[in-house]
């Protein structure tokens, strides 16, 4: 199957829906990943949970669905990578360093939050663990990333940089733009596409004429795969593949993972009622193919993981992200001085 | 230091700037198109491709906008991009990374990171081009926070702001006009100076009127001051150097003696750089001591004409000044 023939299987919910094949996988990178897909889950829900009781202003865009995604990405990243992201990053964040204290400070405008207080979930930056910022304007860090991969080659590392982007950001044209420059110039960065199959609200099938946006990479001789993102292993393999030619050769490559988002464009509602083809049948159908549920059942089936095992972890993680967020509505908001301070440096 | 005696051109002082920065910072590097030909850029980037390889003087493909995002993004990575645009008309493709990214990413992130990038837009109009080859755009962008907005009038500043825009830690947008290029001067060895600590001066001390100017309007500025003198009339003359941030404090103490101001301005007159100079003045003020109405002389309120006669008259000349300026003081 070629990348279309295989993302136009992808996008029936019906296929794909049965545990991973996990038999060649190491234990402790799947009991890893799972404690990391579910605590972005819980993290996800509370978020959502919060938004709907009206504690949060801002905008948020949820990523329940797509988890394992960043986590599969993430496993062949190092510390000194540079990643950068758009406006449904959480998930991307919470791979690189496991820890939602400050994403919930951030979404509540605290100035103990990733970028205290003034970017909100829009905005994220933890620079400090490699994640170089997040930004709403669609696209609008795609050419930073190839800028930031650009630097690592100038500076002599074998540092990458990891642009994540959605199927709505193939429709801009600056990651044409993006696309050939960093082809034509060899610069190592790792264009990651979560086609979740909707900008916003519109299907992929309404805005473009195939569903794999691969094409644009293979038109600029940039080496891709497509996988269904809803399949950790499989993910996490197509990553390694690309990455360690990319640290070798010093080239650009294009992952495009297939999967779906359970909530809306924004906040926690599900818009079945909002979205073009986008229906209740459709989002049932899709949570059959969780991946968190797929990797889980396997793993209990292979006896490395329990049900008594997962209560326990998911109760520990809902134990501190609530306190995680209580913490974080104690916290300061920004000085009023800092509105004109952070202009300049 | 001696002064090296032998005079240069603006241009060249560019080009100097680029060979300092290039010698000194090897986290400096340059992109844009047409960076390996003299046609888009002038004299002010001869050869530094060769002598400081292609790979850190990079010509590229025809996207403004990659390119410039690549800069910013660089520059978040320890790197000191330049980033020229031989053309301010053809780097309007590039204004997300600029006005959303660049201007913005300092705030948006609590001031933890800073894009430390120079953005090099070149006026370049005359010549029957018309309108798509002919714009300046300062005003536009003296009008985001964030950025720094820098046009240098004289030769030395062409050289010395430039190697200051690239030494600051925030994004600049640097705007050099090539009708200023042939202009000529000996040029002290290179200090370095802190672009905070920049901002509008006198350069021609008078006492009748104050006539401000910014890149090649001081030119006229200075032109016209001359013209003035011969006919006994005094006029100071302020260079803006710095639109943004904008620091009107030499402009307001200069029309509290003189009490009359006149401001030239190679862009629009809506919403422009020479209206913000006049109300900041104004607001200022007392208007006991202004002796007569500001003067705003700016381009009409259409786009640059290619057709030789409406070029002639679309562009402000010393002429055209010079009778608007003799009205202000009768």
């Amino acid at each position: 199957m070629n990348n279309e023939e295989y993302a136009q299987a992808l996008i029936n919910p019906e296929l794909f829906n049965e545990m991973l094949e996990i038999d060649v996988a190491e234990k402790d990178f799947l009991i890893q990943s799972l404690r990391i897909m579910s605590y972005i889950r819980a993290t996800e829900h509370k978020l959502a949970f919060e938004k709907k009781n009206g504690n949060i202003v801002g905008p948020i865009h949820l990523g329940a669905g797509q988890e394992a995604i960043a986590v599969g990405v993430s496993k062949s990243l190092i510390s000194s990578d540079r990643v950068f992201g758009a406006h449904r990053s959480h998930s991307h964040l919470l791979a690189l360093k496991t820890d939602a204290y400050k994403l919930f400070a951030e979404v509540l405008g605290k100035n103990t939050g990733h970028s205290k207080g003034m970017g909100g979930s829009m905005h994220l930056w933890d620079q400090p663990n490699g994640f170089y910022g997040s930004v709403p304007i669609v696209a609008g860090t795609v050419p930073l990333a190839v800028g930031a991969g650009l630097a690592s080659k100038m500076q002599n590392t074998n540092n990458i940089a990891v642009a994540y982007i959605g199927d709505g950001a193939i429709e801009e044209g600056i990651v044409a733009e993006s696309l050939n420059l960093a082809s034509i110039m060899n610069i190592p960065v790792l264009f990651v596409l979560e086609n979740n199959l909707f900008s916003s609200h519109m299907h992929i099938t309404l805005r473009q004429p195939k569903i794999s946006t691969s094409r644009f990479a293979e038109a600029n001789n940039i080496n891709s795969k497509v996988v269904d993102g809803n399949n950790l292993l499989e993910v996490a393999q197509a990553t390694q593949d690309l990455v360690s030619a990319m640290r070798d050769t010093q080239c650009p490559a294009f992952l495009e993972a297939i999967t779906y988002r359970h909530y809306g464009h924004v906040d926690w509602r599900e818009d079945s009622d909002v979205g073009v083809n986008r229906s209740q049948n459709e989002i049932d159908l899709w949570k059959k193919r969780d991946p968190i549920d797929r990797l889980r059942n396997a793993m209990i089936e292979h006896k490395i993981w329990t049900h008594e095992q997962d209560n326990n972890l998911i109760k520990s993680i809902e134990e501190e992200l609530d306190g995680y967020w209580k913490k974080a509505l104690l916290d300061p908001l920004p000085l009023d001085s800092s509105l004109l301070e952070r202009v300049y440096e | 230091m001696n002064k090296d005696t032998k005079k240069i051109n603006y241009g060249i002082a560019i080009r100097h700037a680029f060979e300092y920065l290039l010698e000194n910072y090897p986290e400096v590097f340059v992109i844009g198109q047409g960076l390996w030909s003299p046609w888009y850029v002038g004299n002010t980037m001869t050869d530094l491709d060769s002598k400081f390889g292609a790979s850190r003087v990079i010509d590229t493909p025809v996207s403004e906008s990659a390119c410039t995002g690549a800069a910013v993004g660089a520059s978040l990575c320890g790197m000191r991009p330049i980033v020229v645009h031989p053309r301010i008309d053809f780097m309007l493709y590039a204004l997300d990374s600029i006005v959303n990214q660049a201007a913005k990413w300092s705030h948006m992130v609590g001031g933890q990171a800073h894009p430390g990038v120079t953005i090099r837009g070149i006026i370049n109009r005359g010549g029957e081009q018309g309108a798509q080859h002919s714009q300046a755009l300062h005003s536009w962008f003296a009008h985001i926070p964030g950025l720094r907005v820098v046009m240098p009038y004289s030769v030395q500043d062409a050289r010395d702001l430039l190697i200051a825009s690239v030494l600051c830690n925030d994004p600049v947008m640097f705007i050099d006009d090539r009708w200023l290029y042939d202009n000529e001067a000996t040029l002290d060895p290179v200090t370095e100076i802190d672009i905070r600590d920049e901002g509008p001066r006198v350069i021609k001390s008078g006492s009748d009127i104050t006539i401000v100017g910014c890149g090649f309007s001081t030119d006229l500025a200075l032109k016209t001051a001359a013209i003035l003198l011969e006919n006994g009339t005094s006029a100071e003359v302020i260079d803006l150097r710095v639109l943004n941030p904008f620091d009107a404090e030499a402009i307001i103490r200069s029309v509290e003696k003189t009490g009359v101001l006149a401001v030239i301005d190679g862009g629009w007159k809506n919403c422009g750089i020479a209206g913000e100079v006049i109300s900041s003045v104004v607001e200022k003020i007392s208007p006991l001591k202004l002796k007569k109405s500001p003067l705003r002389i700016t381009l009409p309120h259409c786009p640059a004409p290619t057709a030789g006669n409406l070029e002639k008259i679309y562009y402000p000349t010393v002429e055209t000044i010079l009778p608007q300026v003799k009205k202000l003081l009768d």
